[in-house]
């Protein structure tokens, strides 16, 4: 039986309800919530099972919603892909804002590591049992979380660049 | 064989020539002699580091100009050529690598990024070379041309040929390296 | 504190020590800098060396930092463009296309066959430009400076190409949200024609130079080997992954862009080290010249050089000075008040390293609210560490070169 949007929604409703839900289809692709404590369980279950078979891991990132709830401001994003049957999927697992930790899928796929690092430089998110969690792109003495929405994008020590010039008086796109 | 009646010779500069001798400054014939044997250090860190290597390569060929020899090594080098974006995580390695650079040594920022920080008006990037390291001529763009990478170094060379023997020992040159922290 | 936290050369200094009382040996460590000839592109590579054998590693990458993703949560779609160039520069062209398409996904638009075509033709020629920098540079790595000053020249007319269709040679900020910003003129045609023509022979000699050559050979025969799996788990693609002897290509999976309609081998190799690798990518030029011959014969007459959005294609300056709905679609555009969905798109293309793909969320503004670009360089130079563990440092330094590691990617 090949590897339907509609395959997927039934088999990890049926396995592991309470812990997955809205499920959706943007643009041919399946995307669905995870709950953070549940988030390596399930990722392990879509990898190892055999009907299910998501042998790659296209992409881990994260996303800061600075406007929703309190303990839905951080997301981390799990792109998933199934060679065979050339299906991809999309998981989001949303954490609290203040204490973004989630289980790190690095024991799953190795190329897990550094993204994981990267969204941790980017947004703080703790990935537990990461062997090496620290800084990747940025210095290593930085102290903030650059990518968040209230970090600014500017250096704001900069002397030789006049905010007026270059229409940044307050939001302006 | 090639026609070798129309080679340009580079002209003499001014002086009194006498049977076996010629007399002229010795800031001239210093500054002929460095002017066309630059030997280039390619910093190369991004995307004008590629259009380097177009400059490098046979269709602009560098080496017609005197810098055949790419140098690796700072210390045998005369010119920094730094081509693309330091971030703030560089500039320290860019310091580094200017001060192991031997007197007289010459700095060129290729590329808008060297210049001036660019279109990368951001936290992470150095907002211009020259808030570590002096800077001798500047070439915008994004990315120069070669011919510009090329005018660029001609500029140096014009430069480098009426610089005084002295200028290293100037005060000017001390307080233009102590505004920079750089011994 | 784990150990692996540390600073590698922290982390090394205990481990000398332990080999130092435990057998007597003194090894060393070796900082293969952020400045060297032999990284094209800065990242730092902390080496501890018994000798000459490599026993560990750990890299540091972020020294070319720019913050890509930032900027992009603060520009409009076409100003992001830009940034997409100076991620693989060596084939700007692709990262462009691969962006266009995603906002064309986000937004619903359907791209008539004729651009379709002018864009495989272009996605083409640069990934032959970044194959070529790619394979010469390994020769120059392994001593044969004349391939690289050979085969730079045919390269040259690529740009002269380039900057035909959109003035620009390496950064090219190609395309628009729908096609192109101007019809190809014919000496365009002229110069495909002609690159199509010389550039076998050419490309004939660089492989024979180098491809069957004994002392090549011996230098990248076994070095820097990585099997299927470790590959396929460390989230390689591209030539790199198609060396290692798994036949995955974006553009044949899951085809894009009219790639449907060409006919085209994948190469793959055996044993995934570097000779496979620059075998593979050797390879990949023919295939892309076969690929730009068939576009070519199969260009269709009709079709322009644009979808017919008015929504989000600026209107020809003629119409908006005498037109009032173009003068009105013009305003629209250029203040931001384009219609944009709310939604979350992932599109990937087959850029010259593997899988270029670009996750973007729109929430209804001229910008994106976040933009995420999967980078192949960043996550398969991971794995390279492990794959020269063992091996010397010759051996790494032509790996290194072999993975075609683009520090623009890298680190975006």
């Amino acid at each position: 039986m090949s590897l339907t949007n509609e395959l997927i929604t039934q088999v990890l409703s049926k396995y592991h309800t309470p812990n997955v839900e809205n499920f959706h289809v943007e643009h041919d692709m399946l995307a669905f919530e995870v709950k953070k404590d549940a988030s390596f369980e399930v990722i392990k279950f879509l990898k190892e099972d055999a009907e299910m078979d998501f042998n790659f891991l296209t992409d881990v990132c994260g996303v800061h919603y600075p406007d929703y709830d309190k303990d839905r401001q951080f997301c981390v994003v799990y792109h998933l892909h199934n060679w065979l049957e050339n299906v991809r999927i999309r998981i989001k697992v949303f954490l609290p804002a203040d204490k973004p930790e989630i289980e790190s899928v690095v024991s799953l796929y190795a190329g897990a590591n550094w993204q994981e690092r990267e969204t941790y430089d980017f947004y703080g998110i703790v990935f537990k049992n990461h062997p090496q969690l620290k800084r990747i792109l940025n210095m290593d003495e930085m102290e903030s979380f650059p990518l968040r929405k209230e970090f600014p994008l500017e250096d704001q020590g900069r002397t030789d660049k006049d905010d007026r010039f270059f229409g940044r008086t307050g939001p302006n796109c | 064989m090639s026609n070798s009646s129309n080679i340009k010779q580079v002209a003499p500069p001014a002086g009194y020539a006498g049977e076996g001798f010629f007399a002229t400054k010795l800031s001239e014939v210093v500054g002929l002699a460095r002017a066309n044997s630059m030997w280039p250090l390619p910093f190369a860190t991004s995307c004008c580091g590629i259009e380097y290597m177009a400059t490098m390569a046979a269709t602009y060929d560098i080496g017609r100009f005197g810098s055949e020899r790419m140098s690796f090594s700072p210390r045998q080098a005369d010119m920094l050529l730094v081509m693309g974006t330091i971030a703030k995580k560089m500039a320290p390695i860019l310091r580094q690598v200017y001060e192991q650079m031997a007197e007289p040594r010459w700095v060129i920022a290729v590329g808008a990024c060297a210049s001036t920080g660019g279109i990368f008006d951001t936290y992470s990037v150095l907002q211009g070379i020259d808030k570590v390291i002096p800077v001798d001529v500047y070439v915008p763009g994004c990315p120069p041309r070669p011919e510009q990478i090329l005018d660029g170094i001609l500029e140096l060379q014009n430069i480098v040929k009426n610089e005084s023997v002295r200028r290293r020992s100037s005060d000017e040159y001390k307080d233009l390296l102590n505004s920079y922290n750089i011994k | 504190m784990s150990d692996l936290l540390l600073v590698p050369e922290k982390r090394f200094e205990k481990q000398i020590e332990e080999t130092r009382k435990k057998d007597g040996v003194e090894l060393s460590i070796l900082n293969l800098g952020p400045t060297h000839p032999a990284t094209h592109g800065i990242f730092q590579n902390i080496l501890l060396m018994d000798g000459e054998k490599i026993i560990d590693g750990e890299g540091t990458v972020g020294y070319i930092h720019r913050a890509f993703e930032k900027i992009a949560e603060n520009r409009p779609f076409y100003q992001v463009n830009v940034l997409t160039d100076r991620l693989n520069y060596c084939s700007s062209p692709i990262n462009n296309t691969g962006w266009w398409m995603t906002v064309e996904k986000a937004l619903g638009i359907e791209i008539p066959k004729r651009v379709q075509y002018m864009r495989v033709i272009i996605m083409e020629l640069a990934r032959i430009a970044d194959h070529i920098i790619c394979s010469s540079v390994m020769g120059v790595d392994t001593g044969a400076l004349t391939g690289f000053l050979y085969v730079m020249q045919y390269r040259e007319k690529i740009y002269e190409i380039y900057e035909e269709i959109c003035g620009a040679r390496l950064t090219t900020n190609m395309g628009r949200i729908g096609g192109f910003e101007r019809d190809w003129n014919e000496t365009v045609w002229r110069k495909i024609d002609e690159f199509l023509e010389e550039f076998p022979a050419v490309w004939t000699e660089f492989e024979n130079m180098l491809a069957r050559n004994r002392i090549f050979m011996d230098r990248t025969i076994g070095a820097g080997a990585i099997d299927a799996k470790k590959a396929m788990s460390y989230g390689f693609t591209g030539p790199n992954l198609r060396a290692a002897g798994v036949d995955y290509d974006i553009r044949v999976a899951t085809p894009y862009c009219s790639y449907e309609d060409f006919e085209f081998d994948i190469p793959v190799g055996q044993n995934g080290d570097c000779y496979d690798r620059f075998c593979v990518r050797n390879a990949e030029v023919w295939e892309s010249l076969k690929i730009i011959r068939q576009a070519l014969d199969k260009m269709p007459e009709e079709g322009g050089f644009h979808a017919d959005v008015p929504d989000y294609y600026l209107p020809p300056k003629e119409d908006v000075y005498n037109n009032m709905e173009a003068l009105i679609y013009h305003f629209k555009i250029v203040m931001g008040e384009i219609p944009v969905p709310s939604t979350e798109v992932y599109h990937a293309v087959e850029g010259g390293n593997g899988e270029l793909g670009f996750y973007l969320i729109t929430n209804g503004s001229r910008v994106p609210y976040r933009l995420h670009f999967r980078r192949p360089c960043f996550i398969y130079y991971q794995a390279f560490n492990e794959i020269v563990k063992g091996r010397s440092l010759s051996d790494a330094i032509i790996t290194l070169s072999s993975m075609n590691v683009i520090a623009g990617e890298l680190d975006a």
